[in-house]
């Protein structure tokens, strides 16, 4: 530490890059306890996961994950859970933007009616969902009289992870919207750009980060949630059922194993996905500057 | 500061004292016991309590877990220090003992009548008028029919529901299983919402109005009639019914540990004396001594012909082998088509 003031010399072994200097003090503190923590509550229970279905051998771990019936819960899950994640990005982008542009009464409470879906016990959403949608509900009815079948059907879980995932969007968009300087739009305007070109060209490589971060944060909710779907979700075998909720079966059926292995998959997918999401983060800056 | 320093010394002595000193002499067990004798449990816990002080002069304070059956052995597995367990199926204790080895393999010949105090069976609860006039198991497999019950590889009422209607099947077609599995599979098809526990399926029946038949335990479908306006369910009784048994049982490693063997012993007894059985009678359980019930409550339960697990499928761990484990019948009804 200190050499903290000489300037770094070219010839620096390569493990200098590890130790990088840097002249805020305290990193050996902050990154030690992140480290100690993140181990203590995030990695040490995944790691006892992997573990407990590493036991089970190869070929018991594969016939436990990939039975057509898991198989096709992770389908539903990874597939609700993208649509869900699409429409709640298109959706949460309008929502910035009005909260963020425009002011109008009411607008503090739109805000916060936001974050509900935050604050709301998930199976308090998934009830309440449930007997709207449902086939005499509110929703429901009108919808079923157009021959559409909304709850107890894959359209029913998309319909609680929009629910869901909704402030997720809104609010990492938000700040990015606020930051973002109007004279570059009043600059494009006056070169001579019309309000779509504006909007592709200018405005939404800016916020695009955030929109793909609010995407991915409502996509990791919409894999791991549990609490409002299994209300609204039907949970037949092959058609609806979440994975999940097969991992709550396999529990039930004191099938430890079987579990661990497919919440190991669920896991490894989840993990993959969201690190390819933000490989395309960097890879969009990177485009960009 | 010094004064600060002097406050906090006497309130950290304060809660140091209050947290060795024992509230009074009194023990307390706890009971691990499944969704629907959350009622009864309610009254008999304090009748037992009562009892107890007269007998012994000792304060208990009983306290209660209820969930999904299946679901409650294994947080007793995971290590939730039961005394005792009161569930819905046997095969439930039996993975307490033999997955965490907390009691004897044999623990159901330990107390009278396979170590349940009081029976059940599974019944039908349609609406008012009973529209589409189900009367028997044969109805439920008609085109055009919703039934509500709830997943067997979850609820332990649910593996009920499945064997009386297995049961009946197999009556009616004199015996032939492939007949059986077409019978249970025509019912599948007719199940639109598969709830994870006994409570959920009953929700989506009674208050969501999903299905046009609930098939449940008869003390639920009881339970329903009284908490909702009495006139729009009604129960129907079919020709075949299953006899559940939910089984109670001393979880003696926990017991012994936490020195509660004598009250968790009486207290499992006490379910068979007066006060339980005259308990589970007004909460729509069958008592095994009908003797120490009211009269009143025992004419409300009709009378039918009921099938054992043990009589008509060699016991609980050869019907869950057959039935529910994984490539099991039940998930044969789901399998896709190849």
């Amino acid at each position: 530490m200190t050499s903290g003031a000489i300037p770094a010399s070219p010839t620096r072994l390569p493990t200098g890059s590890l130790r990088k200097e840097t002249i805020l003090p305290g990193f050996g503190l902050t990154l030690g306890l992140t480290v100690l923590y993140l181990s203590l509550i995030v990695l040490m229970p995944l790691a006892a996961l992997v573990f407990a279905s590493s036991q089970m051998g190869l070929q018991g771990f594969v016939d436990a994950a990939f039975t057509p019936r898991s198989l096709a819960a992770y389908r539903l899950s990874f597939g609700t859970a993208f649509v869900a994640a699409a429409i709640v990005s298109v959706i949460g982008l309008v929502i910035a933007w009005v909260l963020v542009r425009y002011s109008f009464p009411g607008k503090r409470l739109l805000d916060a009616v936001v974050d509900l879906p935050f604050a709301l016990p998930t199976a308090v959403a998934g009830i309440a969902l449930a007997s709207i949608y449902a086939e005499n509900g509110w929703l429901g009815a009108p919808l079923a009289a157009l021959g559409l079948k909304v709850a107890f059907t894959p359209a029913g879980i998309i319909i609680a992870l929009l629910f869901e995932g909704l402030p997720f969007v809104v609010r990492t968009v938000e700040p990015v919207l606020q930051d973002l300087d109007k004279e570059v739009e009043e600059a494009a305007a006056s070169l001579g750009a019309g309000r779509i070109q504006t909007f592709a060209k200018v405005i939404l490589p800016a916020i695009l980060p955030a929109i793909l971060t609010g995407f991915a944060l409502a996509f990791a909710r919409g894999l791991g949630e549990y609490g409002s779907v299994i209300f609204i979700a039907g949970n037949l075998p092959m058609v609806s059922e979440i994975a999940p909720l097969l991992i709550i079966i396999k529990l039930e059926q004191f099938d430890y194993a079987g579990a661990t292995a497919i919440a190991t998959v669920m896991l490894i997918a989840g993990f993959v996905t969201l690190f390819v999401i933000n490989w395309l983060q960097r890879w969009n800056k990177r485009r960009g500057s | 500061m010094a004064r600060f320093n002097l406050t906090s010394a006497v309130l950290a002595a304060a809660v140091l004292a209050v947290a060795i000193t024992p509230a009074r002499a009194e023990r307390s067990m706890l009971n691990v016991s499944y969704d629907p004798t959350r009622e009864l449990y309610q009254q008999f816990n304090p009748a037992f309590a009562k009892a107890w002080k007269e007998k012994t002069g000792e304060d208990l304070n009983i306290r209660m877990s209820h969930g999904g059956s299946g679901k409650q052995a294994r947080t007793v597995i995971d290590g939730l220090a039961a005394d005792v367990v009161t569930l819905a199926l046997a095969y439930d204790i039996d993975e307490i003992a033999a997955k965490a080895g907390l009691m004897p393999a044999d623990w159901q010949k330990r107390l009278p009548n396979n170590s349940s105090p009081y029976t059940s069976t599974i019944v039908f609860l349609v609406r008012k008028g009973n529209p589409k006039g189900i009367k028997d198991w044969g109805d439920l497999a008609k085109p055009g029919i919703a039934v509500i019950t709830p997943n067997p590889k979850t609820s332990g009422g649910a593996r009920w529901n499945f064997l009386a209607a297995w049961g009946y099947a197999l009556r009616s077609s004199g015996g032939d299983e492939s007949k059986a599995e077409e019978f249970v599979s025509a019912m599948f098809k007719n199940v639109p919402v598969l709830d994870t526990g006994a409570r959920g399926s009953t929700t989506t029946f009674v208050q969501r109005k999903l299905g046009d038949v609930l098939i449940t335990w008869e003390n639920e479908a009881f339970l329903a009639k009284e908490e909702f306006p009495s006139d729009e369910l009604q129960i129907v009784v079919p020709s075949l019914s299953i006899l559940a048994e939910p089984p109670v049982a001393l979880v003696d490693r926990n017991a012994d540990r936490n020195g509660t063997r004598d009250v968790a012993q009486a207290y499992l007894e006490a379910l068979y004396g007066p006060d339980g059985q005259r308990l589970a009678a007004k909460h729509f359980y069958r008592p095994v001594k009908p003797e120490y019930a009211d009269a009143a409550d025992l004419a409300r339960f009709p009378k039918l012909e009921m099938i054992t697990v043990d009589g008509a499928f060699g016991g609980w761990g050869a019907a869950q082998a057959k039935f529910f484990a994984d490539g099991g019948v039940f998930d044969q009804i789901y399998a896709p088509v190849r």
